[in-house]
């Protein structure tokens, strides 16, 4: 099958790559840019482990086609934090033990980030709501929702002390 | 010792041993998207794996023709069991003592069965091909009902074992029979049934469902014809037993077989088993010459590896007028679906089924329970439970509710009378285990106080009324369960998989500069092994756990254990961890009587250190004697600091819990609203209560959606109905309520450190606390209503609503 060339700006670098018209998004990251963080669990757009940012909103990578992304500005997992500056999110879910076999947290994360953006302030109900897109099969997500909520309180704070 | 020197809890503290809610040390690569799974790997040359299924639940396969299939630019081959066959590998052995096909030979048993292995440079291009292999069918009578199967005018399923009498585990009396397992005493328990002065009778289905983990299963095989070695990545619960059945399968010598676990993304024992995926792409890679990815697509997971549960529990309960039992009897009707691959103990067809009379002093009991062939996936694994002990749970735990509605007495005051009390322990149950230790009515006295009981009580019997003034639709339903596991599994003397005893093992080496690397036989898929065994060892090493590292999941490297399921990696692997820690300790005494001079036993431990005895300022750190050992000659002691520990558990652990669910449902829209769950957990010594916690909720969760509304549906042509995650219920944030935990803690007498095992635990005991505040809230309508299947979706409420007469 002929194959397209697709540009795309992931986690702030520009990349360009060839692809058939018919292939997922997650399918290119992962597999054509080898950005591995955003992970497959169902293909059919209901667990959101594929979960990225795609010009600033929440998508799900298996239901997209790369095509559709070419020009996009994507976000995944690898784009929010360094080893060095982890994201609030990051740290959050590790101090509260909102992730066991991580295989989730990408997609999870990438999606509270942006959630955090739509609601800054949002009760524990709306968290359960806003992340009911993003399946965990470990946590029972309340730890997951404890960690969300504890970044919103610190992302909030700084915040307010930049003001 | 001046203001700087750390105490002795300082020491302690510092070490982030046992007890401590150390952060896991797993979380860095994981939040930032640096996992390694199976799909993450990448080799050159790679190429992808992928299957034909059958569309049919029943079928003769006249024929198949690939031709076309090969015609397509990057299709590299296409297997099927006659490629197979020359090799013997058509065909595989199953952990339960039965065969399965690899490929379809000759006939297919079940819709999304294999039936022909397609190579392809890349994984579009495999889809591509496996709709233009053609395969010629020929349909077949389908036996969907396990009841039916030994009709008359039932179809035999089993051709290949049609006229064996007698399989691995017994006599067969029926071409679609696999076994019959019996435990305790029929005629005495018979006895009891006829003299009692009460019975009460259920049938209880635990419905078919699937683990379902987040991540699919999949491989990657790599054989490289050069050094005649094959490397195996894989989503394996059980690294080294694949490593052993893939030598006996292939032929292959073992030490020229290397498995790796990488990471797991949730296992519930889904990845326990040998699936056809393994052996095709290890053939593949052997044919082509390149490494071979297979990674299941969720319907090919939800189709074909390993459902659980499917036991229909027919159930009869005596007792005294005053509540006392007095004897239990069970009938099990177990639905194996096409092929018996279990993943239970050799010698426990049925698990730990026998442990059905749960926290009980039932003084007899029988059970005997049918497994049998149907036109479904095979398997009936461990679910996030330790062998069937999630059916044993529910089915005692529905019985004692039935019995209260019988006895007409409060099911928590029925429990209590028939706790088995603390010092009957060690306790011997009349179907053959001994309960190591437990304190049920502290517990479930805990629990009740902590929920306000009778307070709840009341209320029900208020809203009971107001529904009948008209006042209300919404009913209100109290679930109770006090459940016992079994896990750990166990003894060599009685537990085995494939022959291979269930001990596991670890591996210790301090390095000169006083920190350490332990190997263990089990593997993570998520339980936080390299935060927690690195704890265990903390405490007995005296070395901190962050200075500690854990590694898993590589035959090449670690000690050959039987890996991570059942609840068994903290009682087993656990306890080897701890045994080969005191190894080392043992040597370093010596080390350290050597360096401060005094004799062996002048010295004693000190958290950290040994200590001369009443000079506690003279003293040696583990860090000091770990450097010692390197660099210094000690007469009579080898160099260097390690040990290895092969642990063999001298009995299973029983961890038990008391569970609490309040739960108000519509009966108009059949919605339910958990408005608490509360969960008292006793899982002996906790070695980190933050992940204990977080086990729980998991747990928990899963158990909310076995009970609330997933299941593996099959319709009466045996074509299955919830292959995808819109139709297999997974509860979002949304749905799943928010979690009480609380414990006690019972150590096991018999385990070095006295942990038990939790991971399953909220499963076990979850199940049947939903299921029951579901049955409990109808219980004050129509005499006869004393239970009602799962999974309690909001039709089935409705349902019940409905015919109780509740709409008109
Ligand atoms: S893989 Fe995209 S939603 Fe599941
Ligand atoms: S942590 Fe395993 S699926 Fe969420």
């Amino acid at each position: 099958m002929s194959k397209m060339h697709i540009k795309m700006t992931v986690n702030g670098k520009s990349v360009e790559t060839l692809a058939e018209p018919r292939e997922l998004l997650i399918h290119v990251l992962r597999e054509r840019l080898d950005i591995t963080g955003p992970h497959i669990g169902c293909e059919t757009s209901h667990c959101g482990a594929c979960t990225v940012d795609m010009n600033g909103k929440s998508v799900k990578s298996c239901t997209v086609f790369a095509a559709q992304a070419n020009g996009a500005d994507v976000t995944t997992i690898e784009g929010l934090g360094t080893p060095d500056n982890l994201h609030v999110l990051q740290e959050m879910f590790k101090e509260h033990h909102g992730l066991q076999c991580g295989f989730c947290t990408p997609g999870m994360i990438t999606r509270a980030h942006r959630f955090l953006q739509e609601n800054p302030n949002p009760t524990e109900e709306e968290v359960r709501f806003g992340m009911a897109g993003n399946l965990c099969r470990c946590t029972g997500y309340q730890n997951i929702v404890k960690a969300i909520m504890a970044a919103a309180s610190e992302m909030n704070a700084a915040r307010e002390a930049a003001q | 010792m001046n203001e700087m020197t750390p105490t002795k809890s300082e020491r302690a503290a510092a070490l982030k041993g046992l007890g401590t809610s150390r952060k896991r040390v797993e979380d860095s690569r994981f939040t930032q998207g640096k996992g390694n799974y199976i799909d993450d790997i990448k080799m050159p040359g790679m190429v992808f794996g992928d299957f034909v299924r059958s569309p049919y639940a029943h079928a003769r396969v006249k024929s198949i023709n690939a031709e076309k299939a090969l015609e397509l630019p990057g299709v590299i081959a296409v297997l099927t069991a006659a490629d197979l066959e020359p090799l013997s590998l058509h065909w595989m052995p199953t952990l339960a003592g039965d065969k399965q096909m690899v490929l379809a030979d000759g006939k297919v048993l079940f819709q999304g069965q294999e039936v022909a292995f397609v190579v392809a440079e890349d994984r579009y291009i495999a889809a591509d091909a496996i709709d233009l292999v053609e395969v010629d069918y020929e349909e077949l009578p389908v036996l969907v009902d396990p009841m039916k199967a030994e009709l008359d005018d039932a179809p035999i399923l089993r051709e290949d074992i049609a006229d064996q009498k007698a399989g691995a585990h017994g006599a067969r009396r029926h071409p679609n029979h696999i076994f019959t397992w019996e435990q305790g005493e029929k005629e005495a328990t018979e006895a009891v049934l006829s003299g009692a002065d009460v019975v009460a009778e259920e049938t209880v289905y635990y419905h078919r469902t699937h683990p379902c983990p987040l991540e699919t299963c999949g491989c990657v095989a790599s054989m490289d014809k050069v050094n005649g070695k094959l490397t195996l990545y894989g989503t394996f619960q059980a690294p080294h037993v694949v490593r052993t059945v893939a030598s006996l399968l292939s032929g292959i010598a073992e030490h020229n077989i290397r498995v790796v676990s990488p990471d797991i993304g949730g296992g519930f024992g889904n990845k326990v088993g040998v699936y056809p995926g393994y052996v095709c792409s290890i053939v593949a890679s052997i044919v082509t010459g390149v490494p071979v990815k297979w990674v299941e697509d969720r319907m090919d997971n939800l189709m074909a590896t390993a459902f659980a549960r499917d036991y229909w529990m027919t159930g009869k309960i005596a007792a005294t007028k005053e509540g006392k039992i007095t004897g239990l009897w069970c009938h099990t009707v177990a639905d194996h679906g096409a092929f018996d691959a279990c993943a239970d103990p050799t010698k426990f067809p049925a698990g730990f089924m026998n442990i059905c009379t749960g926290s009980y002093d039932i003084p007899t009991a029988y059970l005997a329970v049918d497994g049998i062939y149907t036109n479904k996936a095979p398997g009936g694994v461990a679910y996030r439970c330790s062998f069937r002990v999630t059916e044993a749970a529910y089915f005692i735990e529905r019985m004692i509710e039935v019995l209260a509605i019988k006895l007409d007495m409060d099911a928590g005051e029925l429990r209590k009378i028939n706790f088995i009390k603390k010092d009957q322990f060690p306790y011997n149950s009349a179907l053959g285990w001994e309960f190591d230790s437990g304190d049920y009515h502290t517990a479930w006295d805990k629990a009740m106080k902590a929920v306000d009981y009778d307070g709840l009580r009341k209320e029900q019997a208020e809203r009971v009324q107001a529904f009948k003034n008209g006042e209300t639709r919404k009913m209100m339903g109290i679930g109770l369960c006090h459940f016992t596991e079994i896990v750990g599994a166990g003894p060599m003397k009685n537990c085995d998989i494939l022959g291979m005893g269930m001990f596991d093992s670890c591996e210790i080496r301090i390095h000169p500069t006083g920190s350490a690397i332990a190997r263990l036989g089990t593997i993570s898929q998520g339980q936080g092994h390299a935060t927690t065994f690195a704890q265990i060892l903390a405490s007995e090493i005296g070395i901190s756990a962050d200075d500690i590292t854990i590694e898993e999941g590589d035959t090449d490297t670690a000690p050959y254990g039987l890996g991570t399921y059942g609840s068994r990696s903290t009682p087993v692997a656990g306890a080897a961890t701890a045994m080969a820690g005191r190894k080392i300790r043992a040597k370093a005494q010596m080390i350290a009587a050597y360096l401060l001079e005094v004799h062996d036993n002048d010295i004693e431990w000190d958290v950290d250190r040994f200590v001369v005895k009443g000079a506690e300022e003279r003293f040696k750190t583990m860090k000091e004697v770990a450097y010692a050992s390197y660099n210094q000659e000690i007469p009579g002691v080898e160099p260097g600091l390690e040990a290895v520990s092969y642990y063999d558990p001298p009995n299973m652990t029983y961890p038990f819990g008391a569970y609490v669910c309040v739960m108000d449902i519509d009966i108009d829209t059949g919605e339910h609203e958990i408005r608490k769950f509360y969960a008292l957990d006793d899982c002996g010594t906790r070695i980190n209560p933050m992940i204990i916690e977080g086990q729980v909720h998991g747990g928990l969760t899963e158990a909310l959606a076995i009970a609330m509304g997933q299941e593996i549906a099959y319709d009466e042509m045996g074509t299955h109905k919830t292959a995808t995650l819109m139709d297999f219920f997974i509860p979002t944030a949304w749905e799943t309520p928010h979690y009480e935990t609380d414990f006690t803690e019972t150590p096991s007498p018999h385990h070095p450190i006295g942990a038990k095992g939790v991971g399953e635990s909220p499963n076990v005991g979850g199940v049947p606390a939903f299921s029951n505040a579901v049955n409990d809230a109808f219980r004050a309508f129509g005499v006869n209503h004393t239970h009602t299947d799962m999974p309690h979706d909001h039709w089935r409420i409705w349902k019940t609503a409905r015919d109780l007469g509740m709409h008109d």
